[in-house]
């Protein structure tokens, strides 16, 4: 494998930035990403990393965990303590990590079929238990790596290569579904809304237990392309125009079709003890001072 | 090093095999547990639930096997030591898991009580039809290391040698219990924790910039770091670099599974335990192993009342199977009787392992219950003849 980068390649015509503040972020050597020209995925990542330089976290105990899928590959290109696990079990295993370390700030970083399919019911009781954790969707609304199937999230009548002559599924709405199952934090952003976006992100590191935020983007590839809906630019200018920022929205009326209003915003913000909290705090209550909690001098010291 | 005190509880106890296996747990250092419930496995992790607030660490009820055997992956990373507990349908559930442990290397111990199946079959009663399940189960070439505990002295005794096999090897260890096993009471004694020998992860002492997650040490297996400490690890289950980046080629793949694989099946003489009883100048030999190895041992002294020479071996460690060892101590017998508790599994083991013309007699059984000693006796028998 060769170890210079093609950022670094003289003979490359257009020279990146290097001062662009994402860079430090990233694995650069690591670089080209797999994700496609007019791919959401990038654009989510880019404000992740606003966001980690504007709420000052510690990026030494920050942990992130992806499942499979495009969005799964998001964990292997930051320059973090990073674990790209398997397909639909990111959720556990960032809660075992969690638990074990309790001073890791853990995100959870995937895409829709991977949480909300094959994972969807990690996603339902590690909201309930308020695992904190910090679980960030990209809902491209499609299988992007298996090539354009249907997905839980995929619209009624949009076009996939599993649902060929258009899907007749109810997809899910993924804020209901977080808010029901008890989530602290629920937000919605698409790729449009960047500053928003970065600024949620930073919002939900300054709280603690499970926090959700879903971002809508674009599949150029595989969703738009199949369905005749134009490039990413045309995906994100739809973005643009169906969107409407209803913070406080209730989750019941926000499920998304192939029309109407996209609803965008902080639909949930209301904390309660987290599963470690709460496991605390019985157990002082039962036990008092004989209680030894995690991390009680179980640790490794390093 | 020697165990922590507070996970140990000294004193001779009358346990049975799963509350033993959860105490052998603890004294080698166990912190986190996540499981699921499951006959005749539950014991093992409601006794840890209540043990462990006094101790220091956690156990989870997760709300599947496929969750409760990556929690302790993610765990494990977290730098605890951990363990899940199971039977067979959440053994089923747990081969992916088993196969991501193995490819990212990460120290965990799986305890399999072992019941009748395929699918639901027997929940409370006993077989030994998972030994080929743990070996083969999961995708792809990869070794695990499997205990067989015949006793609770032995799921306690074993539970804590599961712990250091796989931080030395940094490979999942299986304790291969059954319903039998994990649900007799006997006597278990267990030492004070001075006495109690276990074994650190094998924490590298390089700083971050030269560390390399997957860089091999002399015996195959690379040192570890958890996360949070600044080395700013990725590990993948796709095939990886020794930086652990994703590399899939063949060269990769060839390099990476080979050092997965050889780690375990070069260890020598580190990882077989046979215990030999009487085996030298036998004319029969039996090779045993967990419950059966009991009933074995009943058989063996009627067949030696008779006057014949039996031979009896029994694998305390089933994988990697012994093949060295099996294939020396058959040389020169009439014939080799293997009783398990499933209808030819190890025995598929024995048969190319042993030398050609020496005839192998199975006493197979489809689970449920123990054997009759005497259908193991007249195999023995017939072995002599």
């Amino acid at each position: 494998m060769s170890e210079t980068t093609p950022l670094e390649d003289p003979n490359l015509a257009i020279q990146p930035p290097l001062d662009n503040p994402v860079m430090s972020f990233l694995r650069q050597e690591r670089m080209p990403h797999i994700w496609c020209p007019g791919c959401g995925i990038g654009t989510t990542v880019n404000c992740f990393t606003r966001a980690l330089t504007d709420a000052g976290v510690g990026l030494d105990r920050l942990a992130i965990v992806s499942g499979i899928g495009c969005t799964g590959r998001v964990a292997g290109y930051l320059n973090l303590d990073s674990f790209h696990t398997t397909h639909g079990r990111a959720i556990p295993f960032a809660t075992g990590l969690k638990l074990a370390r309790p001073e890791l700030e853990v995100v959870v970083y995937s895409g829709d079929g991977d949480l909300f399919a094959i994972g969807g019911n990690h996603f339902l009781h590690a909201a309930r238990r308020n695992q904190d954790l910090m679980v960030v969707c990209v809902n491209n609304f499609t299988y992007g790596m298996t090539g354009g199937q249907l997905a839980p999230t995929t619209p009624e009548g949009a076009s996939q290569t599993t649902a060929p002559f258009g899907n007749f599924e109810a997809p899910m709405s993924l804020p209901y579904i977080a808010e029901a199952a008890g989530a602290v934090f629920v937000a919605r952003w698409t790729v449009y809304h960047v500053r928003q976006l970065a600024r949620t992100f930073k919002e939900a590191f300054r709280r603690k237990g499970f926090r959700f935020i879903e971002i809508l983007a674009p599949c150029p590839t595989l969703f738009l392309r199949r369905n005749r809906l134009g490039d990413g630019v045309d995906g994100v200018r739809v973005y643009k125009e169906r969107s409407v920022i209803r913070d406080g929205a209730d989750t019941r009326t926000i499920g998304l079709g192939m029309e109407g209003e996209i609803v965008v915003g902080t639909f949930v913000d209301r904390p309660r003890p987290t599963w470690l909290e709460a496991m605390d705090a019985y157990y002082q209550k039962v036990f008092g001072d004989r209680y030894r909690p995690v991390g009680g001098g179980s640790h490794v010291e390093g | 090093m020697t165990a922590d005190p507070r996970g140990v509880l000294t004193g001779v106890h009358f346990l049975d095999g799963d509350h033993a296996a959860c105490e052998g747990a603890l004294a080698a250092g166990c912190r986190f547990v996540a499981g699921y419930p499951i006959t005749p496995s539950t014991e093992v992790v409601e006794r840890f639930a209540g043990r462990i607030p006094l101790v220091g660490g956690v156990f989870i009820q997760m709300e599947d096997e496929l969750a409760a055997s990556i929690a302790i992956l993610g765990a494990a990373w977290g730098g605890q030591k951990v363990m899940t507990v199971t039977s067979g349908p959440g053994l089923s559930l747990m081969m992916e898991h088993l196969g991501f442990a193995a490819i990212t290397e990460t120290p965990c111990v799986f305890i399999d009580v072992q019941r009748g199946g395929p699918s639901t079959g027997l929940p409370t009663l006993p077989a030994q039809a998972d030994m080929m399940q743990v070996k083969w189960g999961s995708h792809g070439d990869y070794q695990v290391i499997a205990l067989c505990p015949s006793s609770p002295q032995e799921c306690f005794d074993l539970t804590i040698r599961a712990f250091n096999l796989a931080e030395t090897w940094r490979a999942p260890v299986f304790v291969m219990m059954d319903e039998v096993v994990g649900h007799m009471t006997e006597k278990v004694v267990i030492p004070e924790a001075s006495a109690i020998e276990v074994v650190e992860r094998r924490w590298t002492s390089k700083a971050p910039g030269q560390y390399r997650p997957y860089e091999p040490t002399p015996d195959g297996v690379p040192e570890m770091v958890r996360a949070g400490d600044g080395y700013r690890i990725h590990i993948t289950g796709l095939t990886h670099d020794e930086r652990g980046y994703p590399a899939m080629n063949p060269q990769h793949q060839d390099r990476l599974i080979r050092r997965l694989n050889d780690k375990i099946r070069k260890a020598g003489e580190a990882l077989v335990d046979v215990r030999e009883d009487q085996c030298e100048g036998a004319e029969v030999l039996v090779v045993s192993y967990g419950i059966t190895s009991r009933v074995a041992s009943a058989a063996v002294r009627s067949a030696r009342e008779k006057g014949i020479r039996v031979g009896h071996a029994r694998l305390v460690i089933a994988w990697p199977f012994p093949r060295d060892r099996i294939r020396a101590l058959a040389s020169g017998v009439r014939g080799v009787v293997v009783p398990e508790l499933n209808l030819g599994q190890m025995v598929q083991e024995v048969e190319r392992s042993i030398p050609a013309g020496v005839p192998v007699l199975p006493v197979d059984h489809a689970g449920g219950t123990v054997h009759d000693p005497d259908a193991i006796l007249q195999r023995i028998l017939e072995a002599a003849r």
